[in-house]
């Protein structure tokens, strides 16, 4: 097999909340950079652009990486979930729900990347507590620093899915 | 910030990955990208090409060979977290890929990526050098086998040739009775350690002590082996002898820098160290007979 230069002009598909995309990207460009710019996919935040913060945190494939740490000509063949595939429809999820209910967004701007995060958790462990919750959001920075009304949304999410399920 | 230009190259064959090391300059292999990324995105490496590992599948496994334990370099974090043969045969590793990173970088971040990235702070490379394991590396020219030892020769510098590429990972487990325990100290969980310490203790019918290995993470610039409290450990039979091995490493030559000076590391080093054979030694007193 062959190998393949990604150059500058490159052309890539992209599989986003099930969406097909074709698009133009340099080799350098990272996957998030290419949602926000290329596919104008604008949910998804770049904070600090080093894997620190947590804000360009995506699904791929179903599991959570940061969009700031993978190149976008990397994602091609992946199944990439962003916060607007959350709610395709434009209708809140539950767990989105409970954000709203407990004030959990604050000023919102790592609030993307954190759903995607939970609701990884919330498919693997759909018994979490507390503590499962926090260790999962220590890969995520809340510069709010109020990261109480987070972790009440994200139980609170969690207690309605093992009511309804 | 951003990445400055280079020329991605995607291999689906490991012949094929070698044969761009050796025919391309200023080149860098990325793995999981979990270190080298953020390098790229500061412009604190700044390569005319880089050769991405991760379409390799041959590159991605733990197997069971019996008395060895072999592991590709491309295996996900994530799956030697998850990994049933891992948590039975090598629980040393298992407790330290907890303490690496977080869920969301554990699921790209590799352990060849880590080790060949070697932070002096980083727990892979801590267990490896633990474990003495061995590294197979590849390039068109053949391959060739070093010991962790050889492999860490440096801060953040590894043996590898530039044409080379880390593609195994070799461990040879203790017996089931041993104890082993990894423990570190970061200001929040997830974050950087400034200073990890790993203990392992394998104990006779008289609970004499009859193999040890101790070894410090984030101290110095690679992970260090307290060889002198090792052999002074052998044959004791109870744990008297800890607060000297507590003492030596202590001694250690330490990093210093502006946050963490070096006699705050050494203290560290002590004091980790201590917890570490502790918890260890009272594993393995718990596994005594265990086959």
């Amino acid at each position: 097999m062959s190998s393949s230069t990604v150059s500058v002009g490159r052309t890539l598909t992209l599989s986003v909340n099930d969406k097909t995309y074709e698009t133009t990207v340099e080799s350098r460009t990272t996957l998030a950079d290419c949602l926000r710019n290329q596919l104008g996919l604008t949910g998804t935040h770049l904070g600090c652009e080093h894997g620190v913060c947590g804000a360009c945190t995506v699904l791929i494939d179903g599991r959570t990486a940061r969009g700031c740490l993978m190149l976008a000509a990397q994602a091609e063949g992946c199944a990439i979930t962003t916060v607007e595939g959350l709610s395709p429809t434009g209708e809140l999820q539950p767990l989105q729900q409970a954000f709203w209910d407990c004030h959990g967004l604050q000023c919102g701007f790592c609030t993307p990347g954190i759903l995607l995060t939970l609701t990884e958790l919330m498919r693997d462990d759909p018994q979490a507590d507390e503590k499962a919750v926090r260790l999962a959001l220590s890969g995520h920075l809340c510069r709010c620093t109020g990261y109480q009304n987070i972790v009440a949304a994200a139980l609170s999410a969690v207690e309605q899915l093992r009511e309804t399920s | 910030m951003k990445p400055s230009p280079f020329l991605l190259h995607i291999p689906q064959t490991l012949p094929k990955a070698l044969d761009l090391l050796a025919n391309l300059e200023n080149c860098r292999v990325i793995a999981g990208g979990q270190s080298l990324m953020p390098m790229l995105n500061m412009r604190l490496a700044a390569p005319d090409n880089l050769v991405d590992l991760n379409r390799i599948g041959e590159l991605g496994y733990i197997r069971d060979e019996g008395d060895e334990i072999t592991i590709g370099a491309m295996t996900r974090q994530r799956d030697i977290e998850y990994s049933d043969l891992i948590a039975q045969r090598l629980p040393l590793m298992k407790e330290a890929i907890l303490q690496v990173g977080h869920r969301q970088t554990r699921n790209r971040g590799t352990l060849g990526g880590s080790l060949c990235h070697l932070d002096p702070s980083a727990e892979m490379p801590t267990v490896m050098m633990a474990m003495g394991a061995k590294l197979v590396v590849q390039s068109v020219r053949g391959s060739r086998i070093l010991a962790m030892s050889e492999f860490a020769e440096g801060m953040m510098t590894t043996a590898l040739l530039p044409d080379e590429v880390l593609a195994q990972i070799r461990l040879r487990p203790w017996a089931p009775a041993h104890g082993s325990c990894f423990v570190e100290f970061a200001r929040r969980h997830g974050d950087f350690a400034v200073a990890s310490a790993a203990a392992m203790f394998e104990l006779d019918r008289n609970r004499r002590i009859v193999r040890v290995s101790l070894t410090l993470g984030g101290v110095a610039a690679t992970p260090w082996r307290v060889v002198d409290a090792e052999a002074a450990l052998v044959g004791q039979s109870d744990d008297t002898g800890f607060t000297q091995a507590a003492d030596a490493a202590q001694r250690c030559d330490a990093l210093d820098d502006p946050a963490f000076p070096s006699w705050y590391r050494q203290r560290l080093a002590g004091k980790l160290l201590r917890r570490a054979m502790d918890c260890a030694y009272r594993r393995a007193q718990a596994n005594q007979g265990k086959t």
